[in-house]
């Protein structure tokens, strides 16, 4: 069949609009609900990696935001090593501040280049959990692994000095292998691990699998992950040391 | 009619099975059938876009200029995809978690435009549905076979219920980490070919 030239553009348009409609339309109709889930999951790991409900819990949204009311968010510098009060609970902000050389500083740890964390924002956010039965304290990290970045939370206790928990809400290391980074099993090891040496030396770090010396500080690496293992590691080490939050640590912790 | 119908919805699933005869949508079987759900709700994904594409295809075949057939498919695929995500990010959140990008990827996924292609193209819209939805279900069939192999000896699990308790969580399986690995799909699918080929003789190629 011959069509005209105006027929194939008219019909080209047509179909654009059509399709970008019904495209917006949803999207737009689900932003909120989608929204939503994003926040109930990331509040539910929060809410989990602090202690506040069961590893396994399934809160519902009221139950999760009612529990998120007492936490306190705090604003960290980490240059001048103060708090700078408090800032609504918005992680993505701090991720987008870490991308822009204006509202960050280039790492310059090893532990930051092993994990290929290039720049470090210049306000952090802190999560202070007031739970009288739970109290700790919740840190933003990232850090890239084998294909991916590996965004999470890790937990200390009121000391500063001791893991209490570590979750990654988000990541896409290969499923079955790095991708048991988020294995209860494998996270259950980290509680309990130290994170300074007596010098102050941040020595918390994950070996290659059934390499551990010491389990004080050393986490076992998972096998098969040894890259993403290791990874993990250097995220952590890359975000506890003073360019990040390591004067926070030093200061507030007894 | 009654038999032309059956043939185009079942025939799919056997002797014109997408995945072990065609070997299309090969990378999205190899990485959501690490589990049995992801799987499960991939194959639900793209019955969901391979009938919407077919019979919108289908519908507008007479009207759609030959010259620009290819994208316009395309765009109707993508159009469909991204609501299919779009739907799944509302309402099943954790799994689409899990499927990460391999929904967005259902737009490459060569069984869609295929069947768009070489069926609706030419066929009226209630024979391409049947004809969608017969490859869906060739899909999905050896999607859930290979997820439920590969949950099962790659973790001990099935749905993510503990069948076998693995030696790490203090049971007796040791899992097999290859069958988590991509190959193990391929180890599972090159199976499939090979029992679907010698229980069917009309698949099997003469020897020169």
């Amino acid at each position: 069949m011959e069509f005209s030239n105006r027929y194939i553009v008219g019909f080209a348009l047509a179909l654009c609009l059509v399709c970008s409609l019904a495209v917006s339309t949803t999207a737009v109709a689900l932003k909120d609900r989608q929204a939503a889930n994003a926040l109930l999951d990331m509040q539910t790991q929060i809410c989990r990696v602090s202690g506040m409900i069961a590893a396994d819990a399934k809160p519902s949204a009221e139950e999760a935001a009612q529990m998120f009311s007492t936490i306190k968010v705090l604003k960290f510098s980490p240059d001048t090593g103060e708090v700078l009060g408090e800032m609504p609970f918005d992680p993505k902000a701090i991720i987008k501040a870490s991308k822009d050389a204006a509202t960050s500083h280039p790492a310059s740890t090893d532990a930051a280049s092993r994990a290929r964390v290039s720049k470090i924002p210049k306000e952090l956010m802190i999560l202070k959990i007031t739970d009288p039965e739970n109290p700790c304290y919740v840190f933003l990290i990232w850090g890239n692994g084998l294909w991916s970045t590996m965004y999470g939370y890790i937990a200390l206790e009121p000391d500063l000095k001791t893991v209490k928990g570590i979750t990654f809400y988000e990541q896409g290391e290969t499923a079955g292998l790095g991708g048991e980074i988020v294995n209860p099993n494998w996270v259950a090891q980290w509680p309990g691990k130290k994170v300074f040496d007596d010098s102050g030396k941040v020595i918390l770090d994950v070996t290659k699998f059934g390499q551990v010396k010491d389990s004080s500080y050393q986490v076992d690496g998972i096998s098969g992950a040894t890259i993403t293992s290791v990874a993990v590691g250097a995220t952590v080490q890359a975000w506890f040391a003073d360019e990040a939050y390591g004067k926070f640590l030093k200061k507030e912790g007894e | 009619m009654q038999k032309e119908t059956k043939d185009i919805l079942f025939g799919p699933i056997h002797l014109k099975n997408p995945i072990t005869l065609q070997v299309l949508g090969i990378c999205s079987a190899l990485a959501v059938t690490t589990q049995l759900e992801p799987a499960l709700v991939m194959s639900a994904a793209l019955t969901f876009v391979l009938v919407g594409s077919n019979v919108t295809v289908s519908l507008l075949r007479n009207k759609i200029p030959g010259s620009i057939r290819v994208i316009t498919q395309l765009a109707i695929i993508a159009s469909l995809v991204i609501l299919a995500d779009q739907i799944m990010k509302a309402f099943l959140f954790d799994v689409s978690k899990q499927l990460s990008v391999f929904v967005g990827l259902i737009i490459t996924n060569c069984i869609v435009m295929g069947r768009a292609e070489a069926f609706a193209m030419a066929n009226p819209p209630m024979k391409s549905a049947l004809d969608g939805l017969g490859n869906s279900l060739g899909y999905s069939a050896i999607l859930i076979i290979v997820g439920f192999f590969r949950e099962l000896l790659g973790s001990g699990k099935l749905l993510g219920h503990v069948v076998m308790p693995t030696v790490n969580n203090g049971g007796w399986y040791n899992p097999n980490g290859l069958m988590v690995l991509s190959p193990g799909a391929f180890f599972i699918i090159g199976l499939i070919i090979w029992a679907q080929r010698s229980y069917s003789g009309e698949l099997q190629e003469d020897e020169n």
